[in-house]
């Protein structure tokens, strides 16, 4: 087995950290590649430099989880190929393309583990570009990494327990917290108790957080719809509509995300399968329990594949590891492997409970209005969107995208692929399943020109610089 | 008024940088978004209609914080960390 390649892990939070663990205890190299300058993914991120705050201020009830994680990785740095603040630009026949530095390396890996990760999942609203709009995920960035708040006025907006974690973490910051709009109607929350057996923890915590955000005045609005933000060059307030009433607040900052989204383009480009997902509702790469994708060699794990939280990525990443050792003829754990499959269908079942309680409002979706931007990229219109659909008679994203340039920005669809979808399925009254997938493309992220037209290199040899 | 606001790192070592022409300074740890967004309230102008943008998703996944160099390098302004004597331009330029 000496001759065989070194697998490739992509990506460095909680799935990655513990997939690059088991294949190193087995005696692998794999090769670790992170866009981040430090490893821990998005959830358990670290700031670029110390400043001054310690690990529970930063990750409050997770931080032994986050230590944890840091640590492990720090101890297998001497035992792996570590390539942070690297970007996987490309995916093909076991080579990768990865870009550091403005310098390309073309390395090819025996072994794909995805551990991707996930970003905020968004429906376009009037007035989400303005300067002071951050998805959740970006104003829970700005707060744990770079010690900054988006505001000193903030609204909290959308769906998901994000929504109420980073206001939460901005109450307890001290920032004033405006108001919490949250898309679902308040009965949803009431589904939380059936996750009370499953998750007492995380449920109760929860629970607390909505109830000191209550007690410090901040104001909780259920049902929301027709949420409109207002400004002239920033963002300066903020208006929607629940209970039957028009409701405006103003503010300096807001937040907003509906639940999250996987990023699945490199699975695209490996040449995985694809299916609809009825909980995500997204197309997602085909995987089984085991982490397994619907290629030889090709490993998912991690929000990547499916929306289910970081305790889920841990395991997940660790059992990926496991079915990659064993598809090599290496000696695995089988009973480490079932145990982690019954804590992984356990955390499943959760998701499902929390999926009813924080619900994506596709009736969101119904009303956009027509001078409203879709794709933040390109800037265009939901109005220019639907008469593209209209006049070429379009039934799938893809043509959707060729016609009007939707998806084909920078994000190549990562923010508004939801939105193009959900359009399209109302426009043509196909269902949301059946409209298509934006289909990836290399490079999943923007590469200079530059890099295109240099050599690549062999595997861990950089290219001189000219 | 700037967009976002330091809770931390307030005291940390001076990074010159000049925003648009005028020096400006941030702090040893910042993304380069989070020190041009201490001084001012926009990244770049969009490309088609000049609105004013200042990035969205913080995580190197939305592209909408690539901000401009004097020289004309372009830079993800979230994922870069401040370098001292960086040359930013937030406002769009006539070619020369």
């Amino acid at each position: 087995m000496t001759e065989r390649g070194n697998p490739l892990i992509v990506g460095a939070g909680p799935a990655g950290i513990r997939a690059a663990q088991a294949l190193a205890a087995a005696g692998l190299r794999p090769v670790v590649v992170d866009e981040g300058q430090r490893c821990g993914g998005q959830i358990y991120r670290q700031p670029l430099v110390a400043d001054g705050r310690d690990a529970r201020q930063r990750y409050g009830s997770e931080v032994a989880k986050a230590m944890d994680l840091h640590r492990a990785f720090e101890g297998l740095v001497a035992r792996i190929d570590y390539r942070p603040q690297s970007l996987v630009w490309n995916l093909r026949d076991g080579v990768a393309d990865i870009m550091r530095d403005g310098r390309n390396d073309r390395i090819a890996y025996d072994g794909l583990i995805l551990a991707t990760g996930a970003t905020d999942r968004v429906l376009p609203i009037p007035g989400w570009t303005l300067p002071g709009v951050f998805t959740l995920g970006g104003a829970q960035i700005a707060l744990k990494a770079q010690g900054c708040a988006i505001g000193t006025d903030v609204v909290f907006v959308g769906s998901g327990p994000l929504l109420y974690l980073v206001a939460w973490q901005y109450l307890k910051a001290g920032i004033s917290v405006a108001a919490v709009l949250d898309a679902a109607p308040r009965s949803a929350k009431l589904n939380l108790w059936r996750g009370l057996p499953l998750a007492p923890d995380i449920v109760l915590r929860g629970i607390r957080m909505a109830a000191e955000l209550k007690l410090s005045g901040t104001a909780l609005h259920f049902g929301v719809t027709d949420v409109r933000i207002e400004g002239a060059a920033r963002v300066e307030h903020i208006s929607w509509r629940s209970r039957g009433r028009d409701h405006g607040i103003d503010c300096d900052g807001i937040g907003y995300g509906l639940n999250l989204r996987s990023e699945t383009q490199l699975a695209d480009l490996a040449g995985c399968a694809f299916r609809y997902d009825m909980r995500d509702r997204a197309h997602l790469p085909l995987r089984d329990v085991t982490g397994r994708s619907s290629a030889a060699g090709i490993y998912l794990a991690g929000d990547g594949a499916r929306i289910a939280g970081a305790d889920a990525a841990e395991r997940a990443g660790e059992r990926a590891a496991l079915a990659l050792l064993e598809d090599r003829g290496l000696t695995h754990d089988a009973a480490r492997a079932a145990k982690l499959e019954r804590e992984l269908q356990r955390i499943d079942r959760f998701r499902d409970v929390l999926e009813t309680a924080f619900p994506f409002p596709a009736h969101w979706a119904d009303g956009i209005a027509d001078d409203t931007l879709l794709c933040r990229c390109e800037e265009i219109t939901a109005g220019e969107a639907r008469q593209a659909i209209g006049n070429f008679s379009l039934y799938e994203v893809n043509r959707l995208k060729a016609v009007s340039r939707v998806g084909m920005g920078r994000c190549q669809g990562r923010v508004c692929g939801t939105a193009a979808a959900e359009l399209m399925t109302r426009e043509t009254g196909r269902d949301i399943a059946c409209v298509g997938r934006l289909r990836a493309q290399p490079p999943v992220k923007p590469i200079p020109f530059a890099l295109c037209l240099r050599e690549p290199t062999n595997e861990g040899q950089h290219e001189s610089a000219h | 008024m700037p967009l976002l606001h330091r809770l931390a790192r307030i005291g940390h070592a001076a990074i010159a940088f000049t925003l648009d022409g005028v020096p400006c300074e941030g702090r040893a740890g910042d993304t380069l978004l989070t020190a041009i967004l201490r001084h001012g309230e926009r990244l770049r102008e969009s490309e088609f209609s000049a609105s004013p943008r200042a990035g969205f998703c913080q995580m190197g996944a939305c592209q909408d914080c690539w901000v401009q160099c004097e020289d004309g390098e372009r830079l993800r302004a979230c994922t870069t960390p401040l370098v001292e004597g960086m040359r930013i331009v937030t406002r769009q330029r006539t070619q020369p």
